[in-house]
């Protein structure tokens, strides 16, 4: 308990330092529609949480984003095991990986505006951005593990399935947490800009570009801090789901 | 039965095993013998499948093959009895077979106990139970003693040389007391040739 608070009290001091600030610059300005103070944006988000509207339109956006992370998950992972099988797969893929990651999301939702549907393309946007941080982590997880328990492996001639479930996937298993660390967050943000620039029905992103659109400052301010909370919330939970404490950086053994 | 027919490997310019040959039947041990470098770990990894002789024949039929390698290579995410069962399965059998072997080598109580929470010799009798409990046929040791104290490995040569009459041994040591205890047939290494 004791630990908890010592852990905690600094993160709470810091968030009521900021919110001091915030709501010193707000007074200051005087103005709602340039910089609205902490309260008004509180009160807004009250409100708004009160209509239904609202949670269809917050799950609907989890649900896109969820299901491009949850995609380029298992394809990052595939891809991974594919690459570090074939050096050919991994000289043909490894610049292209190089090319997703180094172009600014706003061009490939602009690109994929002209080829997809609407409610398809935060998705997608959210896999590629997603993508290649799984993949580079796995495969760095694959290619590090431990050759002198490889080499073990094989003279016990334990099964393809018992390497991988003793060998492969604890040693996998950090790289891949750490990928999904990194890519949570990205992959979030991403499929919101997403969201923002191709206005889906029911998405977080229509409402934050309705609320720039009617100058609805202080529901913009809401709709990102519910951004923010969801980012935190999703990260928390599925970061918990691969958690489980691990030994020596492996796989758990809880 | 392992036959070794005329291996000859080299790293680079140098030459590790030179036309190196051996046999080894069904409850034979033969220990190799030389000094540090010469080449001993170098031929137990061509017995072992797990390093390809530059020019000559590695054939083996032993059906049950186990290692004890100069350092644990335990799971570090497993506990030494898992490390145990993940290459003898998890039937009851195995599981009391391991057990078995944990008693005699006096790290009963380490069963539950993670690689990092045991000691190097520890770890080494983890690694020696895993051996044993497989039942070997072939078994493969390489300079498997280490970090055992006097009193604790000669306890542990007199238990093996009592459980390995019908496998086929062989050990790589600097020495002749060890190969002696299991009653080892020498072959000692010279200029990169056992004779």
């Amino acid at each position: 308990m004791k630990a908890l608070l010592r852990k905690l009290l600094p993160a709470a001091g810091a968030g009521l330092f900021w919110l001091a600030v915030w709501s010193l610059l707000a007074a200051l300005v005087g103005k709602e529609l340039l910089l609205p103070s902490p309260g008004q944006v509180l009160r807004c988000l009250v409100q708004l949480a009160a209509g239904a509207e609202f949670w269809r339109t917050v799950f609907r956006s989890i649900f896109r984003v969820l299901s491009g992370i949850l995609a380029a998950t298992v394809l990052g992972v595939l891809l991974a095991a594919l690459t570090e099988r074939s050096r050919v797969c991994r000289l043909l893929l490894a610049p292209l990986m190089t090319v997703v990651k180094s172009t600014p999301v706003a061009s490939f939702i602009i690109l994929a505006l002209i080829w997809l549907g609407r409610d398809i393309l935060p998705v997608v946007i959210t896999g590629l951005m997603v993508l290649p941080v799984v993949w580079a982590n796995v495969s760095a997880g694959i290619a590090g593990q431990d050759g002198k328990l490889l080499e073990m492996a094989a003279v016990y001639r334990m099964s393809r399935w018992g390497i991988l479930r003793h060998i492969t996937v604890p040693s996998v298993l950090p790289h891949f947490r750490a990928a999904l660390s990194s890519a949570l967050g990205l992959g979030w943000r991403a499929g919101i800009a997403a969201e923002v620039l191709t206005v889906p029905q029911l998405s977080i992103g229509k409402r934050i570009f309705e609320a720039k659109l009617y100058l609805e400052t202080t529901e913009l301010f809401a709709w990102t801090l519910t951004v923010i909370l969801l980012s935190l919330l999703i990260e928390r939970v599925l970061l918990r789901l691969v958690r489980a404490e691990p030994r020596r950086g492996g796989e758990s053994h809880a | 039965m392992l036959e070794l027919r005329d291996v000859t490997l080299a790293f680079g310019e140098k030459t590790v095993l030179q036309r190196c040959s051996l046999a080894l039947g069904a409850g034979e041990h033969l220990a190799l013998m030389g000094p540090s470098g010469c080449g001993k770990t170098t031929l137990l990894r061509c017995a072992l499948g797990l390093q390809t002789p530059g020019s000559g024949t590695v054939t083996c039929d032993f059906q049950r093959t186990a290692a004890v390698f100069q350092e644990p290579r335990l799971l570090p995410w497993r506990n030494a009895l898992d490390n145990v069962l993940a290459v003898t399965g998890k039937a009851p059998a195995a599981r009391e077979i391991a057990l078995q072997w944990f008693e005699k080598l006096e790290i009963a109580e380490a069963a539950a106990l993670y690689p990092e929470e045991l000691s190097g010799g520890m770890q080494q009798r983890v690694s020696i139970a895993r051996a044993m409990a497989m039942q070997p046929d072939f078994l493969v040791l390489d300079e498997p003693f280490k970090g055992l104290d006097e009193a604790l490995r000669e306890r542990v040569l007199a238990l093996l040389n009592g459980s390995l009459k019908q496998t086929a041994v062989l050990l790589a040591t600097h020495s002749e007391e060890e190969a002696a205890a299991l009653g080892c047939r020498i072959l000692r290494c010279r200029d990169g040739k056992f004779a």
